[in-house]
C-alpha cells in the first residue's frame, strides 16, 4: 500500500484539461433552444420539461452545481448540454438523445443507457455507464472505479484512465481505454470486450489479452473515431476479454470465486 | 450514513474565511443526513485563544457560569467558557490535557467531544443549517475544519452518536460509511483499557487510530494499520494539528473526492461539497485510489 | 434390511441428532462433487413462527362480527406517499417477486392472470418484465436488482411501483443463481447473457451501496418516472430494525421485509438454512422502527389519512391465519411465493412418479435449479413448460388467494373487526416463549414477553 505525502506539491498526472482534442461541434443556430436554470427552476420540472411528448431542438441547463440526476430518463433525440458539474446519475437511462457535460460527472453517469450519446468532458466518478445496454459513452478524462461495471452493451471510450475494478461483470458492449486501467481490469468479465492503450495494474479473474485481429481493428478505429480520437494508432492498443473458464462451475477454479 | 467534509488551508489569505466555506460544504451535504452534525475548527482566535489548552464538552450539566467555576477549582487556575449552540468550550492557560483532567473531574458525566491546543470541535443534534447558525460558524477563522453530517438510526439521537470523534489530542476523525466487525476490536480495546462514549462503528475507529498515534506511530502508520484491521467499506478522514489524511478501504464503494489548489486542499463525500471554493475551477480533483493515504501537512 | 423404527431400536441403532444420515448425505455429497448444495425454496428447519401464534377470539367483552352482510374489508393501499398513483389492491395478498428464468413463461402468466382476478399485484424478479406478465397483471410492481437483468426505461415507466432490492430472506447478501440448464435463449436474450452459461451474479448494487447513496438512487427512479410510482424497498431480514429506519430515511414509499422462510429458486443450501432471520422475529423490529419514525399504518384504509410507509411482510405465508397474524402484528400486506406456485401445482402428489425419478418426492422436490420440474413452473424446457396451462394456474391460484383472504376476514370478523388491518397485537397470544419474545406477545395464560426492556 503507498501513501502519498505532500506540502506543497500538486499531484500533476491526476490533472485533467477539459480543452483536450474533441473535434465535436456543437451549433447553437438550429432549430430551437430552451435554456433552464437549476438555481431557479426545480431539477424535477426541468427533467419533466425533458420528458414531454414529441421532443424536439436543443436544450441547456445551466447552473448544475453537482446537482443529482440531472437529465434522466430522456427519450428523444435532441441535444442536451449541461453546462457545469454534475452529481449522480446524470443523463441516467438515456435513450435517443445526445448529453454533453461540460464538466465532471459523480457516480453513474449515464447508467443504464439505452441509446443515445453521453459526452463528459472532465473526469467521471465511480460507475461510468453502469449496466448500460447501448449508445456511446465519452469521458474526456479520467474514470473512476468501476468504470462499465455490468455494462450490456453500451460503448465506452475514456480518455485518460480507468479505476479498479472497471468492467467488472461486463457482459457485452466495449470498453476504450487511451490511458491506464486499475486494479482488477475485466473481474468476471463475459463477452464484453476491453481496448486498452495503457498498462492494467492487474487483471481480474477470467480476464486475458487476447489477440487483435483486423475486425478488432476496425471496430476500435470507429470507436475511437466517433469519439474523437481519431488520430490514435490501433495497434497500440491490446485487447482484452474472456477467458470463458468461469462459465460453468468447476471446482479447480473455486478460487475464482 | 453520512456525509463528510475537510478544508486544510495553505494560504493563511483564507484563514479569515474557513467558517464561511466550511458551512457551505458541510450544509451542501445535508441530503446525506440530517440528523445530527459536527464540525471541528482549528485555529479560531477568538474561539480557541494561541496558546491555551482547549476542551469541548458536551452534555455538561449546568451553566456556563458553574462549569466554569466548577473547573477551575479542579484545576486551580482560571477557565473561561464559551457557549456555542450546545457544545460548551473551555479553555485555560494550561496544557490541554490538564484541563481535560479537570473537566473529566468536575463534569464526569459530560462528554469531551475534543481536547487540544487550537482545537474547537462542535457537535449538536439536528440539522447542519440550523446548527451552524446555532454556533456562528460561518465568522470562525483558523487553517483547517474538518465537519460530518449524519444520517442516523437511533430514534433518540444523541450527540455522542455524532462525528467528529476527537479522542486524542488535537486530533479528529470523521467516517462515510460502515464497520463490519468493530465488535471485536472494540471489545479488544476495552479489554486494553479504552473508554468508550457510544456504541458506534465510527467510534472503534476513531480510538483504534488514537491508541496507535499514543504509541508513537505516525498517521500514516495508523491508517494502514486500520485498514489492515478492519473489514467494511469506509472513507476517513483523520486531521491533526498540523495535518490532514484520507484514505479509503479496498473495495472504495463509499463517495470520496479530493481537490486540490496551491490555495488549499479539500475532501468532501461528493463534489458538490467542493464546488463553492475559491479556485475550484483550476483545481486538480480526483477520487482516492483505495488503501492510499493521502496526506497533508503545513 | 434395516427399515423399522423397531427393528432399530431392538438392534439398538441410534440415530446421532449431530450426523444424522441427512447430514451424512450431505458431506458425503460434497466430498464427491466438490461444489455446495443448490436448492431453492427457502429454509426448511422448523422455526417459530406464526402457527406459536393464537388470536383471542370472540369473548364476554369482545364481539364478533357476523358474515356477509356486516363487512370486513380487505383492501389496502400501498404507497401513498409521494407517487402519483399509489396502489389500491383489494386484497392484502400480493405475490412476491420471482423471475422469468426461474420461473417458465407460462408460470409467470398464470401469477398474472390470478393475481388480476383478485384484485391483487406481481412482482417481476432477477430477469426483467415480460410481455407476458405485464399483459396479465392488472398490477406489477418491477424490481430493481443488483444484476438490471433486463432492466429498461420503457419497462420501467410501465411498472405499477418499483421495488429496489437489497435482499431476500433465504439469502440476506447473496445474488442471483440461474445456472446453465436454464439460461435458455430467450432467457439468455433477456438477460445479456450467453447462452448455456451458469450465470455469475452480483451480490450489491453497482452503482449505490449505503443508505446515503440509495436517497439519491430512489430520487433518480422518481425523476425517471415523474414522480408516479410508488419505491419499495425489500431486504432480507436481518438487522430488520435498522433496516426499515434507514429504508425510510432512504426515502421508501414501501418496506418489504423477508424472512428466513421466504424462498428463492436457487441458492446454497447453508445460505438458505443459516442466515438471516425468521420472519416471526423480523415483523415487530420492522414495525417499531415505522413507529418510531411516526409513519407506521397511517395510509391504510380506515386509518387517519396521514400519509406513511406500508410494511409487507413475506416468509413461509400459507394460510389466512397467517396473513391475519402478520397484519395482526402491524404489516400492512403480505406477500406469497413459494404458496403461490404450491397453489399452481408444485410438488403435487400426482407427479410423484416422475418426482421419483429425479431422486425426490411430492412434498419434497426444491431443485428448482435443475429445470426439470416436472410440473413445468420452475423449467425453461419447453417441453415440461407446455404441461403447465397457465389460465388453469392462474384458476388455481385466484382461488386460493381468495381462501387466504376468506380465512383472514373469518378470524378478524371473530375478533370484532371491521377490516384486516384492525387486527392488532393485542389480539395475540403465544404458545412458546421463543414466539412469545420474537412477536413481542405475551404467552398465553399470561402478562409475561420475555425480553422486552420494561
Amino acid at each position: 500500500m503507498d501513501t502519498v505525502t505532500s506540502s506543497s506539491e500538486t499531484s500533476s498526472s491526476r490533472e485533467r484539461s477539459s480543452d483536450t482534442n474533441s473535434s465535436r461541434e456543437r451549433s447553437s443556430e438550429t432549430g430551437t433552444s430552451t435554456t433552464f436554470d437549476l438555481r431557479t427552476v426545480s431539477l424535477r420540472d426541468v427533467n419533466a420539461a425533458l420528458h414531454a411528448p414529441d421532443l424536439e431542438g436543443e436544450f441547456v441547463i445551466e447552473c448544475p452545481a453537482g446537482a443529482h440526476n440531472v437529465a434522466v430518463g430522456i427519450d428523444a433525440p435532441v441535444k442536451v448540454t449541461v453546462d457545469g458539474h454534475v452529481g449522480y446519475y446524470a443523463a441516467g437511462m438515456n435513450q435517443q438523445a445526445d448529453v454533453t457535460i461540460e464538466g465532471n460527472a459523480g457516480t453513474g453517469v449515464a447508467e443504464n443507457m439505452m441509446s443515445g450519446t453521453v459526452w463528459v468532458k472532465g473526469n467521471a466518478s465511480q460507475s461510468a455507464g453502469a449496466t448500460a445496454h447501448g449508445g456511446l459513452l465519452v469521458i474526456e478524462g479520467n474514470a473512476a472505479a468501476r468504470c462499465g461495471i455490468s455494462m450490456k452493451g453500451v460503448d465506452i471510450v475514456v480518455g485518460g484512465d480507468v479505476g479498479h475494478m472497471s468492467a467488472f461483470m461486463a457482459q457485452a458492449g466495449r470498453l476504450v481505454i487511451r490511458g491506464a486501467a486499475g486494479d482488477a481490469l475485466g473481474d468476471s468479465i463475459y463477452e464484453a470486450r476491453i481496448y486498452l492503450r495503457g498498462e492494467p495494474a492487474s487483471l481480474g479473474a477470467d480476464c486475458v489479452p487476447k489477440e487483435m485481429r483486423p475486425e478488432h481493428h476496425q471496430e476500435l478505429g470507429r470507436l475511437l473515431k466517433a469519439a474523437g480520437f481519431a488520430d490514435d494508432d490501433t495497434r497500440d492498443y491490446t485487447r482484452y476479454g474472456s477467458a470463458r473458464k468461469l462459465y460453468h462451475f468447476d471446482v479447480d477454479h473455486a478460487s475464482s470465486y | 450514513m453520512c456525509g463528510i467534509v475537510g478544508l486544510h488551508l495553505r494560504n493563511p489569505q483564507l484563514y479569515p474565511r474557513l467558517g464561511e466555506l466550511l458551512t457551505g460544504m458541510l450544509c451542501e451535504m445535508s441530503n446525506r443526513g440530517s440528523d445530527s452534525a459536527g464540525v471541528a475548527v482549528y485555529g479560531d482566535p477568538v474561539w480557541t485563544p494561541p496558546g491555551r489548552g482547549c476542551v469541548s464538552l458536551h452534555e455538561a450539566e449546568g451553566d456556563a457560569e458553574s462549569i466554569g467555576t466548577a473547573v477551575a477549582s479542579a484545576l486551580g487556575a482560571s477557565v473561561d467558557v464559551t457557549e456555542l449552540g450546545d457544545t460548551r468550550l473551555l479553555t485555560a492557560d494550561v496544557d490541554s490535557e490538564a484541563l481535560l483532567a479537570a473537566a473529566k473531574a468536575a463534569r464526569p458525566g459530560a462528554l469531551i467531544a475534543g481536547f487540544g491546543a487550537d482545537l474547537a470541535v462542535l457537535k449538536g443534534v439536528g440539522d447542519p443549517a440550523t446548527l451552524t447558525r446555532s454556533w456562528g460558524l460561518a465568522g470562525a477563522r483558523g487553517w483547517q475544519g474538518v465537519g460530518h453530517t449524519r444520517m442516523a438510526t437511533e430514534s433518540a439521537v444523541t450527540p455522542s452518536g455524532a462525528h467528529p470523534y476527537a479522542v486524542g489530542p488535537e486530533q479528529c476523525l470523521v467516517h462515510n460509511g460502515s464497520f463490519a466487525n468493530h465488535a471485536t476490536i472494540r471489545r479488544e480495546l476495552r479489554a486494553a483499557g479504552v473508554q468508550f462514549d457510544s456504541e458506534n462503528d465510527t467510534e472503534v475507529g476513531a480510538r483504534f487510530v488514537a491508541t496507535r498515534l499514543a504509541a508513537g506511530r505516525d498517521v500514516e502508520t495508523a491508517l494502514k494499520e486500520l485498514c489492515a484491521t478492519f473489514d467494511g467499506f469506509y472513507t476517513l478522514l483523520v486531521s491533526n494539528r498540523d495535518s490532514f489524511a484520507v484514505v479509503r478501504d479496498a473495495i472504495a464503494c463509499k463517495p470520496a473526492v479530493i481537490a486540490e489548489t496551491a490555495d488549499w486542499v479539500a475532501m468532501g463525500s461528493e463534489y458538490r461539497a467542493l464546488s463553492g471554493l475559491p479556485g475550484v475551477e483550476r483545481a486538480a480533483i480526483w477520487e482516492p485510489e483505495p488503501e492510499v493515504v493521502y496526506a497533508w501537512t503545513r | 434390511m434395516v427399515s423399522t423404527d423397531d427393528t432399530r431400536a431392538r438392534l439398538g441403532l441410534r440415530e446421532s441428532a449431530t450426523f444424522d444420515r441427512a447430514t451424512i448425505a450431505a458431506i458425503q455429497r460434497a466430498a464427491e462433487t466438490g461444489i455446495y448444495d443448490i436448492r431453492g425454496w427457502g429454509a426448511k428447519r422448523a422455526l417459530p413462527h406464526f402457527d406459536d401464534l393464537l388470536f383471542l377470539g370472540a369473548s364476554m367483552s369482545r364481539y364478533p362480527l357476523e358474515g356477509y352482510r356486516e363487512r370486513c374489508g380487505t383492501d389496502v393501499v400501498l404507497g401513498d406517499r409521494h407517487a402519483k398513483h399509489p396502489l389500491h389492491l383489494d386484497i392484502p395478498v400480493t405475490i412476491a417477486g420471482m423471475s422469468f428464468g426461474a420461473l417458465s413463461g407460462p408460470a409467470k402468466e398464470a401469477l398474472g392472470r390470478g393475481a388480476s382476478e383478485v384484485g391483487t399485484s406481481t412482482t417481476t424478479g432477477d430477469g426483467g418484465m415480460t410481455a407476458e406478465e405485464r399483459g396479465q397483471s392488472k398490477y406489477l410492481v418491477y424490481q430493481y436488482l443488483p444484476s438490471r437483468y433486463g432492466m429498461n426505461p420503457d419497462d420501467l415507466r410501465k411498472a405499477d411501483a418499483i421495488e429496489v432490492v437489497l435482499g431476500q430472506g433465504a439469502k440476506p447478501g447473496g445474488g442471483g443463481m440461474l445456472l446453465g440448464q436454464k439460461i435458455s435463449p430467450r432467457v439468455a436474450g433477456m438477460r445479456t447473457l450467453p447462452e448455456g452459461i451458469d450465470q455469475r451474479s452480483a451480490c450489491r448494487h453497482p452503482d449505490w451501496t449505503g443508505p446515503d447513496d440509495l436517497t439519491i438512487k430512489i430520487n433518480e427512479l422518481r425523476e425517471l418516472t415523474d414522480w408516479e410510482k410508488p419505491i419499495y424497498v425489500k431486504v432480507g431480514a436481518t438487522r430488520t430494525y435498522y433496516d426499515v429506519k434507514l429504508a425510510v430515511h432512504a426515502g421508501a414509499d414501501v418496506v418489504v421485509v423477508d424472512g428466513m422462510q421466504g424462498g428463492t429458486a436457487a441458492t446454497q443450501d447453508v445460505f438458505i438454512e443459516h442466515v438471516g432471520i425468521p420472519t416471526l422475529a423480523a415483523v415487530p423490529q420492522a414495525v417499531q422502527a415505522l413507529t418510531e419514525l411516526g409513519v407506521h399504518r397511517t395510509g391504510a384504509s380506515g386509518a387517519t389519512g396521514r400519509k406513511g410507509v406500508q410494511l409487507v411482510v413475506s416468509g413461509g405465508i400459507r394460510t389466512g391465519a397467517d396473513v391475519a397474524k402478520a397484519l395482526a402484528l402491524g404489516a400492512d400486506a403480505v406477500a406469497i411465493g413459494t404458496a403461490a406456485l404450491i397453489a399452481l401445482g408444485d410438488n403435487h402428489p400426482r407427479y410423484d412418479a416422475e418426482y421419483e425419478k429425479l431422486g425426490s418426492a411430492a412434498g419434497f422436490f426444491d431443485d428448482f435449479q435443475d429445470g426439470t420440474d416436472p410440473a413445468g413452473i420452475s423449467t425453461q424446457d419447453p417441453e415440461l413448460a407446455a404441461r403447465f396451462d397457465p389460465v388453469a394456474g392462474g384458476r388455481r391460484l385466484a382461488n386460493y388467494l381468495r381462501v387466504l383472504t376468506m380465512e383472514a376476514q373469518t378470524i378478524a370478523r371473530a375478533c370484532g373487526k371491521a377490516h384486516v388491518q384492525h387486527l392488532e397485537p393485542e389480539d395475540l397470544v403465544a404458545v412458546t416463549i421463543e414466539a412469545a419474545a420474537m412477536a413481542r406477545v405475551p404467552l398465553a395464560g399470561t402478562d409475561w414477553i420475555p425480553g422486552l426492556r420494561q
